[in-house]
């Protein structure tokens, strides 16, 4: 694992500003092929292809990538889809 | 030992399959249940912080819609898997064919399958990048055979998709 700059993805809202912000993490297995974790960041968030391969790659090569910020419902409903895609996503508050 | 795969028109097909090949197929969804081993179904149910209130209701919530997705899809696999295909009375030449509209259910319970083997044989990060064991003499080196097997299935069909 690496300890380079992670880039991160922010999105604000106003009226649940109180809640703000989570942070949608995804960590790194050597099981699950690239092309798929790449696959996987385009289909739930909508990423480009360079978009999600550049946190493919933050993932792989520093362990980690906060792939979402922003409040906790849908940051929980995104955990939740990339588990149900199998990677290992986790849920935590922005420091 | 040679699997040949080609794009039809309703899907994958893979072709010159001996009877290895076709039982390593069949064990896909056998291999994708985690069973006893504690590690292969923490690794498919992962928590989802470090709040252990918050995982409770993870475990009680969100785990089983995973369950009930990832059972679905595996249902679904075990049926297309009963139609194998006997091209001639060798026994090497088996065919299959992975319909299109099932293919993210074919990619999900590989990953499921992929996962829980590695998870129930603890594989290293340098097992998982090389191509596979040199031999198969240990259930160990099989299921190391398995999961690249299956790794080069779902890159077969993350090229389709793509």
């Amino acid at each position: 694992m690496g300890n380079g700059d992670t880039t991160v993805e922010k999105e604000s809202s106003t009226e649940t500003a109180l809640d703000f912000p989570w942070n949608v993490v995804v960590h790194n297995d050597p099981v699950n092929l690239m092309t798929y974790v790449t696959m996987v960041f385009q289909r739930v968030f909508g990423y480009s292809k360079d978009r999600a391969q550049k946190h493919m790659l933050e993932v792989h090569q520093q362990g980690r990538s906060i792939v979402w910020t922003g409040v906790r419902e849908p940051a929980e409903s995104y955990v939740e889809q990339l588990q149900a895609y199998l990677l290992l996503a986790t849920l935590e508050k922005s420091q | 030992m040679t699997v040949e795969v080609t794009r039809t028109d309703e899907g994958l097909r893979l072709a010159r399959l001996d009877l290895f090949f076709v039982e390593l197929l069949r064990q896909i969804p056998v291999s994708a249940d985690p069973a006893e081993s504690e590690a292969a179904r923490d690794r498919l149910y992962p928590v989802a912080t470090s709040d252990p209130q918050a995982n409770a209701d993870w475990r009680a919530y969100v785990h089983p819609e995973l369950k009930e997705m990832f059972t679905t899809a595996s249902d679904l696999v075990r049926e297309d898997l009963e139609d194998f295909e006997q091209l001639d009375d060798t026994n090497d030449n088996w065919a299959f064919e992975i319909p299109e509209v099932h293919f993210d259910q074919w990619l999900n319970v590989l990953n499921q399958a992929r996962l829980a083997l590695a998870a129930r044989f603890d594989f290293e990060e340098k097992e998982m990048g090389l191509n596979g064991p040199r031999t198969i003499e240990t259930v160990r080196d099989l299921s190391l055979f398995q999961v690249h097997f299956y790794g080069f299935l779902q890159e077969c069909l993350l090229q389709d998709l793509a």
